[in-house]
């Protein structure tokens, strides 16, 4: 089923899919830890249940998330905020690494990833599978179910749903107190294909409630000095499958509705509407009457009307067009006793784009494209006074202010972005399985939410953010190159990049400040210089028709060209090398060993900073700089498969990952100032096929 | 034909952006609830004399204007106690970006055992603090305590209010913060002359 029925999203880039048995394999965990499998992306992670993907060592804002044709509206501006797909519900999960798939936007200065179901045949018919997995770290699992009916007239549905729960995770030596997580997930499609039209409905419910380590939770730098000092969180209590606080709450609700139909000699004209709704609640450790409220509550709601066109396959030219308009409002519930972090606000988006390609004979393709974007943006946020001169906001803006209530000021900035996007490339295909791809990429990205209206305290971090209302978009220019060599024996590719953009938003710490909690750590963001260099290495080598070797190398440096430093947060240099045995007339038996090593990050910028402590009268240097050292990882997985009936099949898995339970942590887990990363586990894995 | 199609979407889209952009309602502000904004710590001499009031303010709560010390209505974070004499305490806090302001201090009595104050001196600074409240399980709050200038010295005294510290750790049922744990909801220190 799966193969040539897809579409490429690009030409000149080289996509890379994770495969169905991948997915599988990681069904217990989060869509991060899939898209982990594929060379150039690194995760950052808050504990293990909250997972982002980091694309060429660049993540959130600049990724772009399309889930079955809808790009992704759930806050994804924030590090602690997880894309709301059910890995589970993923058909196929396909990773562009550039900014080169214009169709979903002009913005994807890392890349875009794109979740599709698969692909349902014409033909009477009727199938599904049900999966259970359970694991020992986390004592927990996940159940899994899909059906799928389909009928020779065009017509299909599909249900899906899946239930996740676990308990406290452990590291290597102890409890990782309150990270145990819940995740409900319902999706639902139906739909008509005939040769020359159709419609498909879509709707799916993400529901999640993640735990966040209880010993990360702090006020201030005095309290973060004494879990820094400690070697273990500060709280470790009994196993529980109770979540407490601190927690993530996040419901997002996705409903689409998609037709298209084909003309003879002109092409195919396709219109989808969609609705997203995004309920994000944060819980935090409160008092008193406030305990049980969340201290933060957003509702994201979202409305997408596309149009797009394609000509028809027989020609040389490809052609792809398309409009695109949004509507999204945010509202942040003023219930939570807590000063919002993010602002109501109306965007408006207006965007077009035209991409073609043009395959000049058997061996080159040239590929072409460019998108413009309108964002508005009109937003209410009320400014603390201190703040609002202290940038000089009260000279600068006077005229946005609606009222002055004395230690706040309630301001109606109206803003406005202009951004084109562009892509050019070739495709060579050499004789002897070889090809080239070159691709150039301009993105440009108008800064988010948060980096525009960031203002107080972000508990998860204890510290102080503070945005700019003064910024413009993000420019880049990535350059990406791709030597493939596709062979029955040996395979690889090589992907080295440069990626250079201007006001680059990055925040950093800049000051301690003093407060009536005691000192906090100020961060503000700023507009730099920045560039990214890389290279992805992947490559494999069949020894006999039953052994397998593969091997995957990713290295990316960042650096803050203006002030001539490296950039915080860049993933290290990691290599995964693994041996895999098959032998498909013996139930389908798979065995496979793998290794991960991550080096340490040497390339760091310092951000330590000195704070007093009155218990001890010394000062302490706290250092939130330094990485973790390296770490080696063993993983081992199997699968063997059982046939039940003739159109039925079991496949029991086995698999161990941190095989020899090693302590480490992981330089892009926020959670690493606090506890080690996760022990080892077994998993059982139970898919019923039929 | 083909024309019309164009129309559509344009239609449905103008529908969404006259529909939506007319709710121009002005956002509520948030009623900060949490928020302490001021700590007074009054210290009365046994035996006579005026009470010693150490205030500090910071009515726009963590990340706005810097907080305001006071002592005896004098901004300033200097205290001066007398040789050998024992004093009477008792903290306040409250939130006064409320009206009428809201007692914070009832709420950490009615959470007793979540709560501690702690009140750490510098080490040449010769005093003596002792509780003189408890929680229901027998544990310190220290809303209120007794403090003892003993001789003539000069140092800091920090008051520390820790949010769900470790009671039962060593130390900290007599007012040693070292393993308490928890997390800091107020914090000041004040500098202390004995003479």
């Amino acid at each position: 089923m799966e193969g040539k029925a897809y579409k490429n999203n690009t030409n000149t880039t080289l996509e890379n899919n994770v495969s169905k048995e991948t997915l599988e394999r990681y069904s217990t965990g989060a869509l991060g830890d899939a898209l982990n499998s594929l060379s150039g992306v690194y995760s950052l992670n808050k504990g293990n249940g909250i997972v982002k993907p980091i694309v060429n060592g660049l993540h959130s804002s600049r990724i772009i998330m399309v889930n079955n044709g809808v790009r992704m509206q759930d806050q994804e501006w924030g590090a602690e905020h997880a894309p709301n797909i059910d890995i589970n519900s993923v058909g196929r999960l396909t990773l562009v690494k550039s900014a080169s798939a214009l169709q979903y936007g002009g913005d994807a200065m890392g890349g875009v990833i794109i979740v599709e179901a698969l692909k349902v045949p014409v033909k009477d018919s009727l199938y599904g599978k049900t999966m259970a997995s359970l694991t020992s770290n986390g004592r927990g699992g996940v159940l899994t179910s899909e059906l799928t009916k389909s009928h020779s007239n065009g017509w299909y549905g599909t249900v899906q749903g899946s239930i996740k729960r676990f308990g406290d995770f452990e590291a290597a030596d102890y409890i990782l107190s309150n990270t145990g997580l819940i995740e409900q997930n319902v999706s639902l499609r139906l739909g008509l294909n005939k040769f020359n039209y159709g419609i498909e409905g879509y709707f799916s419910f993400f529901s999640s409630k993640i735990g966040i380590l209880r010993a990360s939770h702090l006020h201030g730098a005095a309290d973060q000095v004494r879990a820094f000092e400690s070697n273990t969180p500060l709280i470790i209590n009994d196993f529980t499958y109770n979540i407490g606080a601190p927690r993530q709450n996040v419901k997002h609700q996705l409903a689409r509705i998609k037709g298209f139909k084909t003309f003879e000699n002109f092409g195919t004209l396709s219109l989808q509407y969609d609705y997203q709704q995004n309920n994000r609640l944060e819980f935090d450790i409160r008092r008193g009457d406030d305990r049980d409220k969340a201290a933060m509550d957003l509702e994201l709601n979202t409305h997408t009307l596309l149009l797009d066109y394609e000509n028809d396959f027989e020609h040389k030219l490809d052609l792809k067009s398309g409009l695109m308009a949004r509507y999204q409002n945010n509202f942040a519930n003023p219930n939570t006793g807590v000063r919002r972090l993010i602002p109501d606000y109306d965007k408006y988006e207006l965007g077009i784009y035209l991409l073609g390609n043009y395959a000049l004979n058997d061996r080159w393709l040239l590929e072409a494209g460019a998108r413009f974007d309108y964002t508005h943006l009109d937003v209410y946020k009320f400014y603390r006074t201190s703040f609002w001169e202290d940038r000089n906001y009260d000279v600068l803006y006077p005229h946005i202010v609606v009222e002055d209530l004395g230690t706040q000021v309630l301001a109606n900035p109206n803003l406005k972005f202009h951004n084109a996007s562009a892509t050019a490339g070739l495709k060579y295909t050499f004789k002897d399985n070889y090809q080239l791809f070159l691709n150039y990429a301009l993105a440009s990205r108008a800064p988010n939410p948060s980096e525009l209206f960031s203002e107080g305290l972000h508990h998860s971090g204890a510290r102080i953010e503070l945005g700019d209302l003064s910024f413009n978009s993000e420019l880049g220019h990535k350059v990406s190159a791709t030597i493939q060599r596709d062979h029955d024996t040996f395979s690889f590719s090589i992907n080295p990049y440069v990626n250079t953009i201007s006001d680059f938003i990055i925040i950093e710490p800049t000051k301690i400040l003093e407060t009536i909690r005691g000192n906090f750590q100020v961060w503000e963001y700023r507009q730099t210089n920045a560039q990214l260099l890389g290279v992805d290495i992947d490559a494999a080598y069949r020894f006999t028709d039953k052994l397998n070797f593969t091997h995957q190398l990713s290295i990316v440096k960042g650096y803050d060209r203006s002030r001539n430093l490296p950039l915080i947060s860049m993933p290290p240099i990691s290599t995964k090398n693994e041996i895999s045995f098959e032998h498909p007339k013996f139930h389908n038996l798979k065995l496979a060993l793998q290794s991960e090593y991550v080096f340490a990050q040497n390339e760091y910028p310092d951000n330590n900073f000195e704070v007093y402590v009155p218990e001890t009268e010394t000062t302490e240097l706290l250092d939130i700089s330094s990485t973790p050292s390296a770490y080696h990882l063993l993983n081992f997985n199997s699968s063997i498969d059982f046939e039940i009936t003739k159109t039925s099949l079991l496949t029991v898995g086995l698999g161990i990952t941190n095989i020899s339970n090693t302590s480490y942590r992981n330089y892009l887990n926020l959670q690493r100032f606090y506890a080690d990363d996760l022990g080892r586990n077994f998993l059982i894995n139970l898919k019923f096929k039929y | 034909m083909k024309k019309s199609i164009f129309l559509i979407p344009l239609l449905i889209l103008a529908l969404i952006f006259t529909g939506c952009s007319d709710d121009d309602t002005t956002p509520e502000p948030v009623n900060e609830e949490e928020l302490i904004t001021t700590m007074t710590v009054t210290l009365s001499p046994v035996g006579g004399g005026s009470d010693i009031i150490l205030k500090t303010v910071d009515m726009d709560g963590v990340g706005g204007n810097e907080p305001v010390i006071t002592v005896n209505g004098v901004t300033s974070n200097e205290v001066s106690l007398t040789v050998g004499t024992s004093y009477e305490g008792s903290i306040e806090l409250l939130n006064e970006s409320e009206d009428p302001a809201e007692d914070i201090t009832e709420e950490v009595q009615e959470e007793a055992e979540e709560h501690q104050f702690f009140y750490t001196s510098s080490s040449s600074l010769d005093v003596t603090t002792n509780y003189e409240d408890e929680d229901g399980d027998g544990n310190p709050i220290g809303v209120d305590f007794t403090l003892v200038a003993n001789a003539a010295s000069s140092g800091d005294l920090t008051f520390t209010l820790r949010h769900e510290p470790n009671k039962s750790a060593t130390g900290v049922a007599t007012g040693d913060i070292t393993s308490a744990g928890g997390e800091t909801d107020i914090t000041e220190t004040f500098s202390i002359t004995i003479e």
